[in-house]
Formats: structure tokens, sequence, C-alpha cells
């Protein structure tokens, strides 16, 4: 006699408690989460130097050359200046277009060069290239908003990353090597 | 004879839930991918510095740190100022590791930038001497990392 077979339990497996182990992982990647967002100055390094190929040469006037010591102190193109007044140095610089015959010839060929001195502090050092770059932003500023624009950020987004104001305007900053000071 | 029947609110009362553990799945997910745990332990001292003119960096997995800073010693104990990479100091007479690991993790990476985290407090020299080895290891994009100065928008 064959014995009728029983039904099967089901085959699920108990899902009631999913909700609750998500919940528990959620929480612990709330818990480790830090959405915190890397900020900081990019740029790119010029390749290592090659004796065959030197870097081409800069006429004086088209250099800006800021100097910074170990106190923090400031040259530029040998005069002393402080932090506050860079930003404007530098924009009468890259806007001078051969008016001034100590001045930069047009804003491309402008180069603001850094130089500082090994003991010079680095927070002294980033506030310096955080002018000299706030001076660049102010210039393309000025330049979008003579275009029509509202800003910079505004021509920006509708012409792209590598436009006509970044040709025109490039941020040509050298960092030479600093002095060993003594 | 009148017949009074009993008012039933004719809704259920229970808020449904069994979208419930979609919604969490969800979010898990959202914060399992926000999520970078941190992957070294910090030996140095990392005060940043504030700047206003800064970008954000984008795609974090491009990213290579090296931390600068003073060594912690415990305490509230500060050392010389050194270098580490990963989970280990460099030591100053050994520089040329930070070429090569660079350069190791340039072929893996060609795109890779160079993320320089350097305490406030320290000198222009070591960290000129580490650019000058990023520049052999043809590392060249580097970004000196610094925190927002309150009030400003991060877009250069």
């Amino acid at each position: 006699m064959l014995k009728k077979k029983k039904s099967r339990e089901g085959a699920e497996v108990p899902s009631s408690s999913l909700a609750d182990i998500a919940f528990l992982l959620l929480v612990f990647f709330l818990v480790v989460t830090t959405i915190d967002i890397d900020t900081g100055i990019g740029l790119v390094l010029p390749p290592p130097p090659d004796p065959e190929n030197p870097p081409p040469e800069v006429r004086e006037r088209n250099m800006l050359k800021i100097l910074m010591n170990a106190q923090g102190q400031i040259l530029i193109n040998d005069e002393r200046a402080a932090v506050r007044d860079v930003q404007d140095r530098v924009i009468t610089f890259v806007n001078n277009r051969g008016v001034n015959p100590n001045l930069s010839e047009s804003p491309r060929q402008a180069v603001v060069s850094i130089k500082t001195d090994r003991q010079t502090r680095y927070d002294f050092y980033i506030e310096m290239l955080d002018e000299v770059r706030g001076a660049y932003r102010e210039i393309w500023n000025m330049e979008a908003r003579r275009l029509g624009y509202r800003d910079f950020n505004h021509f920006r987004d509708i012409h792209g990353e590598a436009n006509d104001i970044r040709r025109e305007f490039p941020m040509n900053i050298s960092l030479a090597e600093p002095d060993p000071g003594n | 004879m009148a017949h009074f029947k009993k008012k039933q609110a004719s809704t259920k009362q229970e808020v449904p839930t069994t979208a419930m553990p979609d919604i969490i799945f969800i979010l898990l997910i959202f914060f399992m991918v926000v999520t970078v745990l941190r992957e070294v332990e910090l030996l140095v001292r990392q005060n940043l510095t504030n700047a206003e003119n800064i970008e954000r960096i984008e795609e974090k997995r491009l990213v290579s740190y090296i931390y600068v800073g003073p060594e912690i010693l415990g305490g509230g104990q500060f050392g010389e100022t050194r270098i580490q990479i990963d989970d280990a100091l460099v030591d100053r007479a050994d520089f040329r590791s930070i070429q090569n690991v660079m350069r190791e993790r340039r072929i893996d990476e060609p795109r890779l930038i160079v993320s320089l985290r350097v305490d406030e407090e320290s000198e222009m020299g070591i960290v000129s001497d580490i650019k000058q080895e990023l520049r052999k290891a043809d590392a060249l994009r580097i970004n000196y990392s610094t925190r927002r100065t309150a009030g400003t928008d991060v877009s250069m």
C-alpha cells in the first residue's frame, strides 16, 4: 500500500527579521560614515629637469618674482610687500598688456614665480599661493563680466573647463625650489 | 424595531510597512557606497591649513596620500616632523622609497593624484624634498590638502 506523501514544509527562509538586520547595518554605516570631501590646491609639477631640453627662458618683465623668507616676510620684485598686497600686485602685473615696461607683455606670457626658504612655514606658503590663485580667479571673473556673464563660474558652466578665458589668462605659477636658508 | 448597527471605520488603521525593508535597504546601500573606512592610523599630527581658492577632488580612488607633520608621541607630545605613507613612517635617509612607492602606484593607476596632507607648522624644506621625489617618480599631479575657509565655495 502506498502511503500518501505528506505535503512538504514550506521551503522559504524566514524573512521577518530582514528589516531588523538591515536596520542594524544601516545604523552601523550611519555611525561610521564621515562625508568629508577632500579639498585642496591642485597643481601639476613640472617634469624632472632634462639637460637636453632646458625650459624656455622667460623674459625678466614677464616674471613676477615673489620671495618669502623664513619669517614670512615677502618681497615682490625685490620690494617689501604684505600678504594682502599680493592679490592686487598680481592683477596689475597680469593685466598690464605691455603698458608698464617692468610688468608683463601679455596675460599669456605672464608667470608668477613663488620662492620660499626651506624654513618657511607651510601655512604661510599656502596663504601666499592662495592669494595668487585668488588673484587669477578675480582676473577670470573680471573677464567673464566684461564678456557679459555673471562671473567666471557662470562662464565655465556654459563653455566648459577648458575655455577661452583660461587659455587667454593661463595660471602660470612657477614654484621654485626653496633656498637652503641659513 | 430599530436595529442599531455598530459603526465601524471603513479604513484600516495601520501604516503599510511592507515597503519598509526596501526603503531601509536603499538607505543602507547609499551609506555603504558613501562610506570610506579610515584605512590608515595617523602617526603624525594633521592640522591642515585653510585656504579660499581650492578645488574638490572628485575621484577619490585616484588619490594616494602622503602625510607630513610632527610625530605623535602620545600624552599630547609631538616629536620631529616626519613623513607617513600608508601605515609606516619614512626615514629621512630613505627618501628614495617615496619615489619607488609612487612610481609603482603610477603604473597601476596612471592618473594618480598625490595628496600632500601637510601639517601647518611644517617647513617648506621637507615639502620641497617630497616634491622633488615625486617629480623623479613622474607622479606630477599633486594636491596640497587644505580645509575650506568658512564662507567660501569650493570651485576653482
